[in-house]
């Protein structure tokens, strides 16, 4: 093991979207040398995917916004299953992360008065969302790395080295985390995709921040890197995981071409007037209308279409259902076979509104499918489905310090759970990312000074054995084809609409698939010119055999959790158990590995504090939580 | 190299022996660009030089290429801004010497002709991703761009822009003096019509320009302190983008417009009257 | 709807390689990148390139296809004949890793030698800035370093020697970017040229012709700096203002 290189680290972070960046600057902060690890080259983070904008109640659009507000938001958003202390932090600290991106370069759209301008989106009350056009997740991400690249200029004038205390490692994975033996996190290990090597951070803390699991489900928003990496570490270093059953389906993601499939078509197409219809050329979304709903939402197209114009005396059109909702009829509608030649509905804003006007209001969506689909939406509808888009559920941790159960592991941004219970808000993610990004990196950086650890040999040994075993496999399973059937899987049976026979189905399924991950092989990388070996070097297929572990079980903890918990509540559907129940609601579900296998327990949630109970009606309250539960002095 | 990898190995280019693979038909811009430059220039030599054909009396036309007509073998109605250099110098030195050389000057350091003739005659590069200069020029040599003398003089541009735009009110001078007929008193005919097309296109192009968007606005860290600059770089901006189609109508109107004087003014047809 | 395509990859590390043929099954709506990764997931499992977003959104994806830099995520097969042959090669000027995939550290080594945004003594919270003073810079901060543009540009693709003095279009439109900043209060005109070479740019427009986000690299962030840098360094006006002291010229700001 003496050509392994091992790198002494205060703090490293691994992932670098907006949470990976943001803890990493903060920990520099601290005076922290600490490292970034980043799957893709530096910049490339699936954050610049997000197009809408990061919440914060800064109150620029609407003085009457406070975090308050944003913090009943959040909470009805999650369905009351949020970690409240979370969504309070966030609420609390999300306008001071946004200002901070600014005095860091960032450059938001602006109101008149020359503040940060602020836009509406669905379940928040006031306009909240601090944007840049339809690009705001590139723009947080640039800013954060040129803060960082500022860093290190600080860096360079006084050391000579613009690396001295901050560094980015590019394009490098972490298979496994290092713990020494007290048990504590004592580093990292990975492989330099360039070169193939392997390469071990010794390092008290470190911070996860590696983003969804997209990429275990077929159709999905999400890119490559979104394996579910962290959330497989923490697993494997003894962290739990909780509400893994929640996984957000977007009602409307691109069905074709199939290079783009599960691409999101933002919601505003259906807010300016888009409607979804079937083979039959209906707008079947009138069949859907669930009862508790009926009041709210129009029964006829007349009265659907006047409500664009006159939204005070119309019920709402019922494509502007929740998304949980429109999801499922979309679903019902494809498998009932009336369904678009590519297994979507139609999505129709072409008949709705002129082309000038859909250009005006929808610039990106009409280049997006002029460009990946050669679908000009001004003429034709659009063939929409569900994609899968966010994991609710993530790493267990600690509000304050976003710290979890395993000494000196810490978790933000999208890998971690709790914040959104069980259902995220747009816009809340990138406001996460930063909050909790930021204080990661600040608790990463506090447990580091107070902590040297050293890594045991035998733990790296163990890492490189298990990297190298699919790769020294003669024969053995093609790592794409059993990639592609464990999305399938996935998708088919543990999708948007769960039932108990099928999620049985699945975790058995999930077994077999389980014993053939274990059995992947990848060819030796044969040589261009020659049929030389090339080595691990940038060799795919072996990446690939790598993340399928990863994805694995991450796909367990879902399927297990999603069997366990019997009602519907935000992104997890049960067709048997149709209601949300006030029961459940104080139930999280807590994944961990023993010996290798998925292990489930129920675990009370906390109280919500009474001040922050206060800030609720009664009535609404009682929507969500068991009597037991209401607050004390209003009961009689 | 600190960014990608702990101890990379140094690394080549992909060695590709192709010196393009591109399929398309790169070679047509550069290829067209050239030959109409070269015969425009040989064209407008020829004319500049020529002496004679350039106005036409009977309704106050003069040619672009002759304005202003400062020699003292300009006629008289045809030089408005004064005859004060001597008859017989020798043939290349044109009657409108003051404003030629910095037309050329401004035409040369233009931005939008630097892209066009450094692609179609210093070919580099000729078209995108096909490397610089042709098998045919095959100076290896250090590629130093514009940091250098003489190519560093294009620096000079806003100077030229300046004269250029006062020149422009020369022509329109010309246009406007076109505006007489048979009788002396007023007229207008096709040559008036061509000669303000001219002059508007020529305002296009040199308000369109670079440096005026520059000057005008585009310098400033801040438009809303300044809201009428703003305004100006804001149209100036919008011309900005055809500024490239009005340097190539420009060279042709230019030609057209000349043309249509001297074949007049040498009687090979007689001008269209629409009145007077 | 379906049919097999020509493909020619160029398949080497170290610089030595060739280009290999494959004949590949295509589907209708599919774009390059697709077609790449049916291989990986068929006959070259060990093809190695890189992407991300699949979307046009990240910048992984560059390549040179049918000799023209661009994103192999938004290049449609359609655009090609059935029965042309598509060739696939990695970027030009950057030294190759594996395959498709290079090593564009030369990016990120530009990046750090820009003196980063300077806010002065502006606190959090307190900044106002009006939409029309954002827009010019918004727009360059679109890009999403595909780096195609530095891919393209001839003065480092054509003169390796030159990548020492010139950051590519890329990191001139970032300097242009931080200039044009209403908020910033550093003067990065002195080094643009000395140290970034823009003199170097003979604004020849192949940056703005490939930048996958139709950004004008050369027409609002180039030209306008070449003009800011005459302002400060070749205008004899200025030079003759600032030596009687009708002018001010602050100081320049050093390269980081
Ligand atoms: S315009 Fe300038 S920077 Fe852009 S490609 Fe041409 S020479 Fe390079
Ligand atoms: S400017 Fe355009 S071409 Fe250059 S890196 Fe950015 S997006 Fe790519
Ligand atoms: S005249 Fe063309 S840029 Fe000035
Ligand atoms: S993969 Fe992101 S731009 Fe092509």
């Amino acid at each position: 093991m003496t050509d392994i290189e091992r790198l002494r680290y205060d703090v490293v972070v691994i992932g670098a979207g907006g949470a990976g960046l943001r803890a990493a600057i903060e920990a520099r902060l601290q005076g922290k040398k600490t490292a970034i690890i980043s799957k893709s080259l530096f910049g490339k983070a699936h954050t610049v995917m997000a197009e809408g904008g990061a919440a914060a109640a800064m109150g620029n659009a609407n003085p009457n916004d406070n975090w308050q507000v944003h913090f009943r938001d959040t909470m009805r958003g999650g369905k009351f299953l949020n970690s409240w202390r979370m969504a309070e932090l966030h609420a609390k600290e999300a306008p001071d992360r946004i200002w901070e991106l600014e005095a860091w370069g960032a450059l938001f759209d602006r109101t008149k008065d020359g503040k940060i301008s602020q836009r509406n989106f669905g379940g928040h009350e006031y306009p909240r969302l601090a944007h840049v056009g339809d690009r705001t997740g590139l723009e947080l991400i640039r800013t954060c790395q040129q803060k960082i690249v500022a860093l290190q200029q600080e860096d360079h004038a006084e050391f000579g080295d613009y690396d001295a205390r901050l560094k980015v490692f590019a394009e490098t994975t972490i298979t496994r985390l290092l713990k020494d033996e007290q048990g504590r996190i004592c580093g990292a290990f990975g492989y330099i995709r360039e070169t193939g090597k392997f390469v071990v951070f010794e390092a008290p803390a470190v911070v996860l921040a590696t983003g969804g699991i997209g990429k275990s489900f077929k159709v999905t928003s999400n890119s490559w890197e979104y394996t579910g990496d962290g959330h497989a570490l923490a697993l494997l270093a003894g962290a739990s995981l909780i509400n893994m059953e929640f996984v957000q389906f977007h009602p409307t993601g691109m069905v074709w071409p199939p290079s783009v499939k599960g691409i999101l078509v933002t919601e505003s197409v259906r807010g300016d007037g888009g409607v979804l219809k079937n083979s039959d050329g209906k707008r079947f979304m009138f069949d859907y209308i669930p009862d508790v709903f009926k009041d709210k939402y129009a029964t006829s197209e007349e009265e659907a279409d006047r409500w664009y114009d006159d939204p005070d005396n119309n019920r709402r059109p019922p494509e502007l259902l929740p998304r949980d909702e429109v999801a499922r009829a979309i679903n019902s509608e494809v498998k009932a076979g009336r369904g678009s030649p590519h297994g979507g509905v139609f999505l129709d804003i072409a008949s709705r509104l002129k082309p000038e006007q859909i250009i005006k209001r929808l610039p990106s969506m009409h280049h997006q499918f002029k460009e990946l689909a050669d679908v000009d939406i001004t003429a034709e509808p659009m063939e929409v489905g569900p994609t899968c888009h966010y994991v609710m559920g993530g790493v267990e941790v600690d509000p304050d310090t976003a710290a979890a159960s395993v000494p000196g592991l810490f978790a933000a941004g999208e890998v971690s759970g709790g914040m959104h219970g069980s259902n995220r808000l747009g816009g809340n993610s990138l406001s996460d990312l930063l909050v909790f990004g930021r204080r990661a990196g600040l608790g990463a950086a506090e447990y580091a000074s107070a902590t040297t650890v050293s890594v045991p040999d035998a733990e790296v040994e163990a890492a490189v054995a298990e990297a190298m075993e699919p790769y020294q496999r003669d024969t053995g399973e093609n790592p794409y084809a059993v990639h592609q059937e464990l999305q399938q899987t996935m998708n088919d049976l543990v999708g948007i609409i769960r039932r108990e026979d099928e999620l049985e189905q699945a975790i058995e399924a999930l077994g077999k698939l389980r014993d053939r991950v274990g059995n992947v092989a990848v060819a030796p990388s044969a040589g261009a010119t020659v049929t030389e070996d090339r080595g691990p070097a940038y060799h795919p297929g072996w990446h690939l055999a790598l993340d399928l572990r990863n994805m694995m079980i991450v796909s367990e903890c879902v399927a297990r959790a999603a069997l366990e918990r019997q009602e519907s509540r935000g992104g997890h559907t049960r067709d048997d158990y149709p209601k949300m129940s006030a029961d459940w609601r104080k139930i999280n579900l807590v994944c961990s590995l023993r010996d290798g296998v998925v292990e489930l327990k129920r675990q009370e949630m906390s109280p919500m504090r009474e001040d922050l109970l206060s800030l609720f009606e009664l009535d609404e309250l009682k929507k969500y939580l068991t009597e037991g539960e209401l607050p004390a002095e209003e009961k009689n | 190299m600190t960014q990608t990898t702990v101890d990379a190995p140094a690394k080549d280019r992909a060695r590709i022996p192709a010196r393009t693979l591109r399929t398309d038909r790169w070679w047509s811009y550069p290829l067209t660009t050239f030959i109409v430059f070269t015969a425009w220039v040989i064209y407008a030599t020829v004319r500049s030089m020529m002496g004679s054909s350039f106005w036409v009396e009977k309704y106050h036309y003069l040619t672009p290429f002759y304005s202003p007509c400062v020699s003292k073998a300009c006629p008289a109605d045809a030089a408005d801004f004064g005859r004060f250099v001597p008859d017989h110098l020798p043939f290349f030195i044109p009657y409108a010497l003051i404003s030629l050389p910095f037309l050329l000057g401004f035409r040369l350091t233009c931005y939008y002709y630097r892209k066009a003739y450094y692609r179609s005659f210093w070919l580099t590069p000729s078209a995108c991703a096909v490397p610089d200069k042709s098998p045919v020029r095959k100076t290896p040599g250090r590629y130093s761009g514009e940091t250098r003398f003489p190519l560093i003089l294009q620096n000079a541009h806003r100077y030229f822009w300046v004269i250029a735009a006062l020149i422009s009110i020369v022509n329109t001078w010309d246009a406007i003096n076109a505006f007489h007929g048979e009788d002396g008193g007023f007229g207008i005919g096709l040559g008036t019509i061509i000669l303000w097309v001219n002059v508007i296109l020529l305002w296009g192009y040199t308000l369109s320009c670079h440096s005026c968007r520059h000057v005008m606005g585009g310098r400033l860290k801040s438009f809303s302190k300044h809201p009428v600059r703003y305004w100006l770089w804001t149209q100036i901006s919008r011309l900005n983008t055809r500024h490239g189609q009005f340097a190539l109508i420009t060279l042709g109107t230019l030609a057209l417009t000349d043309a249509y004087v001297a074949l007049v003014a040498h009687g090979s047809f007689s001008d269209l009257r629409l009145f007077n | 709807m379906g049919y097999k395509a020509k493909f020619r990859v160029w398949r080497g590390d170290a610089g030595e390689g060739e280009l290999k043929d494959y004949t590949v099954e295509v589907n209708e709506g599919e774009v390059v990148l697709d077609v790449i990764h049916r291989l990986q997931a068929t006959e070259a499992p060990d093809l190695a390139v890189r992407w991300n977003c699949k979307a046009g959104k990240c910048g992984s994806c560059s390549a040179e296809i049918n000799g023209r830099p661009r994103l192999m995520c938004m290049t449609r097969m359609s655009t090609f004949a059935e029965d042309e042959t598509v060739t696939v090669t990695p970027m030009r000027t950057f030294p190759v890793i594996r395959d498709l995939v290079t090593d564009v550290s030369y990016n990120y080594e530009k990046a750090r030698e820009i003196p980063a945004f300077d806010g002065g003594d502006v606190k959090p919270g307190e900044f106002r800035m009006q939409q029309v003073d954002v827009e010019r810079s918004q727009e360059f901060r679109k890009c999403i370093e595909c780096f195609l543009c530095n891919n393209t540009c001839h003065v480092i693709r054509d003169h390796e020697e030159n990548k020492e003095h010139f950051s590519g279009p890329r990191f001139l439109m970032r300097v242009a970017e931080l200039e044009m900043h209403p908020a910033d209060v550093q003067d990065r005109r002195q080094i643009a040229q000395d140290d970034f070479g823009l003199g170097y740019c003979n604004i020849t427009k192949c940056c703005t012709e490939v930048c996958p986000e139709h950004i004008k690299i050369t027409d609002n962030a180039l030209i306008p700096m070449k003009e800011r840098v005459v302002g400060r360094r070749y205008d004899p006006l200025v030079w003759l203002g600032s030596k009687i002291g009708v002018v001010k010229r602050g100081k320049s700001t050093p390269k980081a």
